[in-house]
């Protein structure tokens, strides 16, 4: 077991991430726009280190009901990735996607709208991992997406716990992005234990 | 006038009737309660991962794994009057909240803290009276010490009482 702890990360750490930060967003919104024909544009991504608790707090609480995406990472490196997007946001993409055809009432989606999301998910994630492969010179392969419509608090156990072995705190990147209407996006990054040293060794990052 | 104590991730908290004690947001995590049904002493604990023996640098955090967490319930519960020999456990959670296909330990972690839930409490051979564990949605518990009821919530499935 490594002696590497999240929570004494390095400032160089976080530069670093919040440039592929900066970069994978840049790429998934041109890659959205693309996708719902019409231009989405984003705020200038933030990268924090956050306490379980903050991030519930900035998606309005453990209970809150979110749209979590999930994809494995293989190759060079291993982990995860995940995409979570609020409800209202969610269905304001979907209704573009979908071009008119009917969605479930309220904060229910249907298979298709389900479908929608995924992809959605899928083109975003894929954006981030594209960048962080083309900065770091790794080969990195996501899984097929897998989506579920749960609980704030529920969503999160799941990088909670990958980076609870670690230390305390989670990993952000937060992502406002918009076309007519605001939304928010939050984004995690993963990696499995051993593939931290190897992201960082890539980019040259020596660590203290 | 009760109080519904709220326990965070990785938290444990302990209280006596008529308050209830409540934890939001199960996913892999497991809720395990406990309870002296004479004294009416409850316990909450929501734990993360399995076993404490996974982290080998810093401070440990007791209420973030299986066998410390229990281990540090049990003691303050007891410390406010509750009898070890006497505890009844009911438990909560260790979802599986993504499919992903091909292996990955992450996906199995929610199993993996049920068994070692499990193992625990038999091993201090305290029974469990209930479980909602598994699946793939989330849960939110409250527990009442003074009846002993677990109510658990999910989205899209009401709540039931176990």
């Amino acid at each position: 077991m490594s002696d590497f702890s999240l929570d004494n990360v390095s400032n160089t750490y976080m530069d670093v991430l919040r440039e592929i930060g900066n970069i994978g967003a840049g790429n998934a919104m041109t890659a959205l726009s693309l996708m719902l024909q019409c231009r989405v544009d984003m705020r200038v991504p933030q990268v924090r280190l956050l306490d379980f608790s903050e991030v519930c707090s900035m998606m309005g609480g453990e209970e809150q009901i979110m749209i979590g995406v999930f994809l494995g990472v293989e190759g060079d490196i291993t982990g995860s990735i995940m995409f979570l997007i609020e409800v209202n946001s969610a269905k304001h993409l979907i209704s573009k996607i979908m071009m008119g055809m009917a969605g479930a009432e309220g904060d229910e989606f249907n298979e298709m709208e389900l479908s929608a999301m995924r992809e959605v998910g899928n083109i975003i994630s894929g954006a981030y991992l594209n960048s962080l492969s083309m900065l770091t010179n790794l080969k990195i392969y996501p899984s097929p997406p897998s989506l579920t419509v749960d609980m704030a608090g529920a969503i999160l156990s799941v990088p909670a716990i990958e980076f609870g072995i670690l230390g305390d705190k989670l990993l952000l990147i937060q992502s406002q992005f918009y076309d007519e209407v605001e939304m928010n996006g939050y984004f995690m990054l993963v990696p499995d234990l051993e593939s931290y040293s190897t992201i960082l060794n890539s980019l040259g990052v020596v660590l203290s | 006038m009760s109080n519904i104590v709220k326990v965070g991730m990785a938290d444990l908290k302990i209280c006596s009737s008529p308050d209830g004690l409540t934890t939001l947001g199960l996913g892999s995590c497991v809720g395990i309660a406990l309870r002296d049904p004479i004294t009416k002493v409850g316990g909450l604990a929501h734990i993360m991962l399995p076993d404490s023996s996974l982290v080998t640098h810093g401070t440990l955090n007791k209420a973030k794994f299986a066998d410390t967490g229990i281990d540090e319930l049990i003691r303050q519960m007891v410390a406010k009057g509750a009898v070890k020999e006497r505890l009844k456990a009911k438990i909560a959670g260790g979802a599986m909240m993504f499919q992903i296909q091909g292996k990955n330990d992450l996906m199995q972690v929610g199993e993996r803290n049920v068994e070692a839930t499990k193992k625990k409490l038999q091993q201090l051979r305290i029974p469990i009276l209930a479980n909602d564990t598994g699946k793939n949605y989330g849960r939110t518990v409250i527990f009442y010490p003074e009846s002993g009821d677990f109510v658990i919530k999910a989205v899209g499935k009401g709540e039931n009482i176990i």
